[in-house]
């Protein structure tokens, strides 16, 4: 099975819904045009990312009566998008979320999990904490999503991958930080290498889509990559600049490194629930 | 030694993205710096330049009677070098009546209204060439406070204000600013024979060192030490840092609402852009 995957790393309007709407429908039209099954967006894809006190400005529901989500929904009868917004839940809590939305239904929304509330970032401070991390079901097979900070820790892409993720789309809103004497930003450099470890130790592909753009003194890098099974880099978009990469996956890839390489197969999940058991239970864990 | 060798294609493109961006995302297209024939004001123009093109950057000269005619000439060198347009406004008949008020007038006061002149001129020339203000501060004076607050710290953006002196060096180079530019001793030039390393008590070289051990690898004080920096030295720095913390600072609002600008309304100056 061949999945072609668009990843559109966009600049944004910082709070500006409506703009930002347009923008996307222009790269879904785009990626129609070259064929892709499934289109993934950055982080607030739809807001712009140091919102501070616009957060309940540009807050939506993915639902086919919002008037920002009805032109993606029905977009989303021809290819499968993955769009970064402010969700607002029933009780008024504001969180930032990623919805996969497919056949003009929100098949997955998922709330960011870690909140960065250090050095230059503050999101503890405007957001709610989402509280799950799950895996869905896609017609391309099973697929989890991830937001920027989620994947600095190690555990979310592990759960997915135990809850049948052979398909990880990680989104950020990345700014760029740490010039050296070397090519890359500190910041890129990191995101590239664990991208390419979850790749390789979960023997799953992993995408990732992060915006471009300033706002204010960030600069957002952009550098959207694709890793395969192997941890082979398929496909990469340019530093700094707006651009959609398409990349043609070939899902079968997942049998062959699998028949090679048995470490989905061999993962000792209950040993890692009894340890993990015992260290929460002797108090030696944060939370 | 502690190196601090930056990528300059990396940082070329992130600054001229800076400008370029920061400037057309509020409707203009064009720039206005004051060119003092310094290293941080040329390596500006040359970014600007290079994001907005020649015919948007307007070099401003703002020479006192007693300043160095190097100066000028080397102003002169970019301005030619780079093909933009520029005035020169001398400030001299507007600062002489201030500082005849009162025959005691030490250097200090003259230096501060002479940056002071500097800033309304290039806000008023930012008018009639419908640009906007680009600083040259970089980190090291931001982090010394050696700045004259409200003179020549006053900008609409600052390009250079996370690159060290030694690294406005290097990419001064990259960028083909005029050699004797870059080698002349940095001078803020307000009186005759003023260099920046004398009147601070150290060099560029030695203090930058120290400043991206403690400020970007949150050194301690004593870690500087054992890294090889003199005691005192290192001192003298923090106190330097910590004593000028308000030349960094919007001035503080004494809170009385319950929404203050400034602490509980919070907005990027990018907001809707």
């Amino acid at each position: 099975m061949k999945l072609n995957l668009a990843l559109a790393q966009i600049s944004t309007k910082l709070g500006d819904v409506e703009s930002n709407l347009e923008k996307h429908l222009t790269y879904i039209q785009q990626a129609k045009d070259q064929k892709a099954d499934l289109i993934v967006f950055p982080e607030l894809s739809l807001t712009g990312y140091v919102l501070q006190d616009l957060v309940a400005s540009v807050a939506h529901r993915p639902t086919e009566d919002d008037p920002v989500f009805k032109h993606l929904l029905k977009a989303s009868r021809e290819l499968d998008l993955v769009v970064g917004f402010v969700d607002e839940d029933d009780r008024h809590r504001f969180f930032i979320a990623s919805a996969y939305l497919s056949g003009g239904r929100a098949l997955h929304v998922h709330h960011k999990v870690y909140l960065p509330t250090y050095g230059l970032f503050d999101e503890g401070r405007f957001f709610a904490w989402g509280d799950t991390i799950r895996s869905f079901e896609t017609r391309f097979g099973r697929a989890g999503l991830l937001i920027c900070e989620d994947f600095w820790h190690a555990s979310p892409p592990y759960l997915l991958w135990l809850d049948g993720a052979d398909i990880m789309l990680f989104s950020s809103a990345s700014p760029g930080r740490g010039l050296t004497d070397k090519e890359k930003l500190e910041s890129a450099r990191w995101v590239e290498r664990v991208s390419k470890a979850y790749a390789s130790m979960f023997t799953s592909f992993v995408a990732h889509c992060n915006r471009v753009g300033f706002e204010d003194g960030l600069l957002f890098w952009g550098g959207a990559t694709v890793n395969d099974p192997n941890g082979e880099l398929l496909a990469q978009g340019p530093y700094f600049e707006e651009a959609l990469t398409v990349v043609r996956l070939d899902l079968n890839q997942l049998r062959r490194t699998r028949a090679r390489l048995p470490l989905l197969r061999d993962e000792r999940t209950a040993l890692v629930q009894n340890e993990l058991n015992r260290i929460l239970s002797r108090g030696r864990s944060n939370h | 030694m502690v190196d601090l060798t930056i990528n300059t294609d990396v940082a070329r493109q992130i600054l001229t993205g800076f400008i370029r961006s920061e400037i057309t995302r509020v409707g203009f297209s064009r720039a206005v710096i004051g060119l003092s024939g310094g290293i941080d004001s040329a390596l500006s123009c040359v970014l600007a330049v290079e994001a907005l093109g020649a015919e948007n950057v307007l070099a401003v000269r703002m020479p006192y009677k007693s300043s160095s005619s190097d100066s000028l000439d080397d102003a002169d060198l970019l301005i030619e070098q780079l093909q933009i347009p520029s005035k020169t406004i001398e400030i001299t008949a507007m600062v002489d009546p201030l500082f005849g008020l009162d025959p005691e007038i030490s250097k200090l006061r003259k230096g501060n209204i002479m940056a002071r002149e500097r800033m309304i001129v290039l806000y008023d020339q930012s008018e009639v060439f419908k640009g906007l203000v680009i600083g040259t501060s970089n980190k090291t004076e931001i982090l010394l406070g050696y700045s004259t607050q409200f003179g020549d710290a006053a900008s609409a953006m600052n390009p250079l204000g996370d690159l060290y002196k030694t690294q406005i060096r290097q990419l001064s180079r990259a960028m083909n600013v005029p050699g004797p530019i870059i080698d002349k001793p940095p001078s803020a030039d307000l009186w005759q024979g003023q260099t920046d390393e004398s009147e601070l008590g150290f060099t560029y070289e030695q203090v930058d060192q120290v400043l991206y051990l403690m400020v970007d690898h949150r050194y301690s004080p004593q870690e500087c030490v054992e890294a090889g920096f003199d005691e005192k030295f290192v001192d003298i720095v923090l106190k330097r840092i910590r004593r000028n913390q308000f030349k960094r600072m919007q001035p503080p609002i004494a809170k009385i609402s319950n929404r203050t600008v400034g602490y509980d309304f919070l907005y990027l100056r990018d907001w809707g852009t």
